[in-house]
């Protein structure tokens, strides 16, 4: 067993706000190691995108972070200053953000951005960067390479830009990358091709993957390990295979039911859809967040809800599971 | 990029001439030119002979083309007061408002963008405070009341600087803090506000996840974004900086084109006026154009098109 | 992330709008005190003769140059003493708050009507009026104001009157700027389109569906011009070639004031105080009733 590069305990986020406190991601834990591809699933407003935030020491000064553990490679990174934290992004853990439109700066070339990347964390000449440029924009699938360098983002499509956010996260070959909804503001065709582009070059980087999506569809395709969070808890993890073909938790179950299979659900059928809204998590939040909207509460799910285990790593949070199983289908 | 500044240059042609109309037809608003020139003692006669030498008998139209033509040609015509040819008075005064005027925007750009940077960078802090303070001071305090302020204390009380004159640079420096204060309110927060909005971009987010430093975040990634609307700002604002010279050239008695037209217009001298106005106008007309060719170049989506 | 404060707030929202609005006002200091000050300054101009026996100008030679109050030599009589004419001096303050409001608010509504029409049909009506309108505007904005102002109240010698008609001639660039720019933006909404089809006539849709809806910004650089036409007249009373003598402008108060500057600065600062305390009350009003309207542009 190796250890895992990333390793996540009891991770909370608060935000204060003139109403009080809100404790948008609640304690959660998980693990990762070298070459795993995790997907962390969930809804908007679930805290699945200030988790990787979090990771990445990126969070917005106001909103506080607090953990038992957040340890990346066996450092600390609870710890370290600012510089260290520096050092560290961009060169060993790298980030693919939601909107490439956005996200790449429209003052500056492609090259001048994606050679900042390198020069940033390496000894190396301008021409060296841009020639470390050119091969990861090749390696992203993009043709003439050197041509784009001098080009501005507001020359490329969308989805050359998230290639190129992409090259730009891997200038530096890092050990762990974070993408959050990297498809989501992509046509459908070409989400196929960015998630087949991901999946293939963490496979060839032997790179630790965060997916943060809230598309299931891409969570079969290239999971290895699956997080759903619900309101800012890890409400079930495991296994890709344990969370498709055996799901625990009600709400997880309820995300299945929402995805059409192709030759099970027949044309015009309802798909599933889950009743009610998430609740307001400002002030103290207790019990089962998801017991509002949940067909199988009961009454003892007003009160801490123990974590339930199965195996090596599939876990879940309810009072239901393992007794009851494939009870309500 | 070509298109758009033949555009531009098109515009700025069209708004001189309807400027140097309107500056023109100021010398008829008064009624008749001839008998304001010949003063109160003139006779029918002297009048009328004014009246010829002057051309002011031929149709507005012509007046107007002819006063265009030798304008071009750099001839505004004979100060009614001097005597002189107005170009020749105007020369000498010019050289001094630009002066005064390139010291206005460099202080009030120094102070300005710094502060608004700082006000930016930590939202409603000590120094966010004190730089909307000063901003709204600035706009609210007459600027010639703010330098006789400035005159009673550091000339009189404190005697280190000259209340009025020309002699030297010393001249110049409460004048340049009269004239940039009253130009730093609206540069301060527009980049205060530009950055605050530049400073939410996602391409921040990216530039802090690739592992920048904060300071390379604010001056590399966020200034340069910002800055764009501050320097057309800063070129509009030196147009009007130029307009306004007048009253700081006034208070401090500081020989520049705007002190010249103030004479001018209590003396009734108006070809030096209706040269002023023009000259003032092209400056702004010219600053602004400029802006527009640096705005179009400092933003990429524009320049390459 | 956003996304997420977003909901939250969401949630917590159930104050009505009137007591939101309610509340930004009260919350709002800088508009409090705009408030407060100029309706005190407004007050002071209206009920002056209550406020002080003196007139502004009557001349007294052997009661000149009286100190003010916290000066030592000073008339009780003469509360802010006198000037170099023996005027009162706090009755000429008093009295001047109603040239300087005179001028602000007339000006504001004669640049205010040419402004707003000319703003309206340009971003109503686009193509062809909004070229005009707009090289109008550039071409106003060319032109130095303050010198055009003087030589044109120089030429046709300067009364109160032409320093306010002047002013408002020339200071309605920022309405047609801002009034074109809020039409252009509710132009093409869903209601507005609507009254045009069920056939309202283009003044009835301007007046009823559009105007309401720029009203807003319209009031806001309302007050911003009122302050700036009152600093203007200042400015071209200062420089002589505004109001005549002997009016109470203040603007010619601190001009008159500049002989003494070397020996008595506080004939100066009297009037430049008030000057800059109601030019301060119009701005942090104007700025205040901008945040409240639309919070989300603060800036």
């Amino acid at each position: 067993m190796t250890d895992p590069i990333l390793s996540v305990r009891r991770l909370t986020i608060d935000i204060p706000l003139a109403q009080g406190t809100m404790h948008a991601v609640r304690g959660i834990d998980f693990d990762l190691k070298r070459g795993e591809t995790l997907c962390i699933v969930g809804e908007s407003g679930s805290g699945k995108s200030l988790t990787s935030l979090a990771v990445m020491g990126l969070l917005s000064g106001k909103l506080r972070r607090s953990a038992d553990r957040l340890e990346f490679a066996g450092i600390d990174l609870m710890r370290q200053k600012p510089r260290t934290m520096r050092s560290l992004r961009g060169d060993r853990m790298a980030m693919i953000f939601q909107e490439p439109m956005t996200s790449l700066n429209p003052a500056y070339t492609i090259g001048d951005q994606l050679a900042e990347a390198y020069l940033l964390h390496r000894r190396a000449s301008r021409v060296e960067a841009l020639a470390r440029a050119v091969e990861l924009l090749g390696k992203v699938g993009i043709t003439a390479a050197e041509s784009r360098l001098s080009q501005y983002p507001h020359q490329l499509s969308g989805g050359l830009r998230q290639r190129v956010m992409i090259a730009m996260a891997l200038m530096c070959e890092p050990e762990l990358i974070i993408a959050d909804e990297p498809t989501t503001a992509l046509d459908v065709t070409i989400q196929a091709q960015i998630l087949r582009l991901l999946a293939d070059l963490q496979r060839e980087m032997n790179m630790a993957m965060i997916l943060v999506t809230h598309d299931l569809g891409i969570v079969a395709r290239i999971a290895d390990k699956v997080a759903v969070m619900y309101a800012g808890e890890v409400v079930e993890q495991g296994t890709a295979r344990e969370i498709f073909d055996n799901p625990r938790h009600p709400y997880t179950r309820g995300l299945l039911r929402c995805i059409p299979v192709p030759g099970k659900t027949k044309p015009g059928e309802h798909l599933g859809s889950i009743p009610g809204i998430v609740p307001s998590l400002v002030g103290v939040v207790e019990g089962c967040a998801f017991r509002g909207r949940c067909d199988v509460a009961a009454p003892s799910c007003a009160d801490p809800i123990p974590e339930q285990k199965e195996g090596a790593e599939h876990a879940w949070r309810c009072i239901h599971g393992q007794a009851e199983e494939g009870a309500p289908a | 990029m070509l298109a758009f500044a033949l555009k531009r240059l098109g515009l700025a042609v069209l708004v001189t001439l309807t400027v140097s109309l309107l500056s023109f037809s100021l010398l008829f608003m008064s009624g008749d030119p001839a008998s304001a020139i010949a003063g109160e003692n003139a006779g029918a006669a002297d009048i009328e002979a004014i009246r010829t030498l002057y051309g002011f008998d031929r149709p507005f139209l012509v007046q107007y083309a002819d006063w265009l033509f030798s304008a071009l040609r750099g001839d505004f015509g004979q100060s009614y007061y001097f005597k002189l040819p107005v170009s020749e008075l105007i020369a000498d005064r010019l050289s001094v408002t630009m002066l005064l005027g390139v010291c206005g925007i460099s202080f009030a750009l120094l102070t300005a963008v710094p502060l608004g940077v700082a006000a930016a960078m930590r939202p409603n802090s000590f120094i966010d405070r004190t730089a909307l303070f000063l901003s709204v001071m600035g706009q609210a305090m007459p600027s010639f009341w703010f330098g006789l302020v400035l005159i009673v204390i550091f000339s009189i009380r404190l005697g280190w600087l000259p209340p009025s004159g020309t002699a030297g640079w010393q001249n110049f420096v409460m004048p340049t803090i009269v004239l940039g204060y009253y130009a730093m309110p609206a540069i301060m927060r527009l980049t205060r506000a530009g950055m605050l909005e530049v400073l939410g971009a996602d391409y921040i987010r990216t530039a802090r996840a690739k592992g920048a430093s904060e300071w390379r975040v604010m001056f590399k990634h966020a200034l340069r974004n910002a800055v764009v609307p501050v320097v057309s700002l800063a070129a509009v604002q030196m147009g009007f900086m130029l307009g306004g010279s007048i009253v700081v050239e006034s208070i401090f008695a500081l020989h520049g084109a705007g002190y010249l037209a103030w004479e001018s217009i209590g003396r009734n001298d108006l070809p030096t006026v209706q040269a002023l106005i023009l000259i003032f106008s092209m400056f702004y007309i010219v600053f602004t154009f400029l802006s527009d060719l640096a705005n179009a170049w400092l933003d990429p989506r524009i320049r390459v098109g | 992330m956003a996304r997420t404060i977003d909901t939250a707030a969401q949630q917590i929202r159930t104050a009505s709008p009137a007591a939101l609005l309610r509340r930004r006002i009260f919350g709002h200091y800088g508009l409090l005190f705009g408030i407060v000050v100029l309706a005190t300054i407004v007050l002071i101009a209206a009920f002056a003769p209550l406020l002080t026996a003196h007139d502004p100008y009557t001349q007294d030679l052997l009661a000149r140059m009286k100190p003010p109050f916290w000066m030592a030599g000073s008339d009780p009589d003469h509360l802010l003493g006198t000037d170099h004419l023996g005027r009162d001096y706090l009755a000429r303050l008093l009295y001047g708050a109603r040239i300087s409001l005179a001028i602000g608010v007339i000006a504001a509504l004669i640049s205010g009507l040419i402004g707003t029409a000319m703003g309206v049909a340009a971003g109503y009506f686009g193509g062809r009026v909004d070229l005009v309108v707009t090289f109008l505007i550039n071409v106003r904005l060319a032109m130095p104001v303050v010198l055009v102002a003087l030589a044109v109240v120089a030429i046709l010698d300067g009364s109160l009157q032409v320093v306010i008609m002047v002013l408002g001639l020339l200071l309605w660039d920022r309405f047609a700027v801002v009034m074109r720019s809020s039409v252009l933006q509710v132009r093409d909404l869903e209601y507005v389109n609507a009254a045009k089809a069920i056939g309202c006539s283009v003044p009835r849709v301007i007046l009823s569906e559009i105007m309401p809806n720029v009203v807003n910004n319209l009031i806001v650089v309302a007050t911003l011009e009122m302050a700036h036409a009152i600093l203007l007249e200042a400015a071209l009373s200062f420089l002589g070639l505004g109001v005549q003598p002997p009016t109470p402008s203040w603007g010619l108060m601190i001009s008159e004031g500049k002989q003494m500057l070397l020996f008595e600065p506080w004939l100066i600062a009297i009037p430049g105080v008030a000057l800059f305390v109601l030019v301060l009350a119009i701005n942090l009003l104007g700025d205040g009733l901008r945040d409240v309207s639309a919070p989300e542009n603060k800036g």
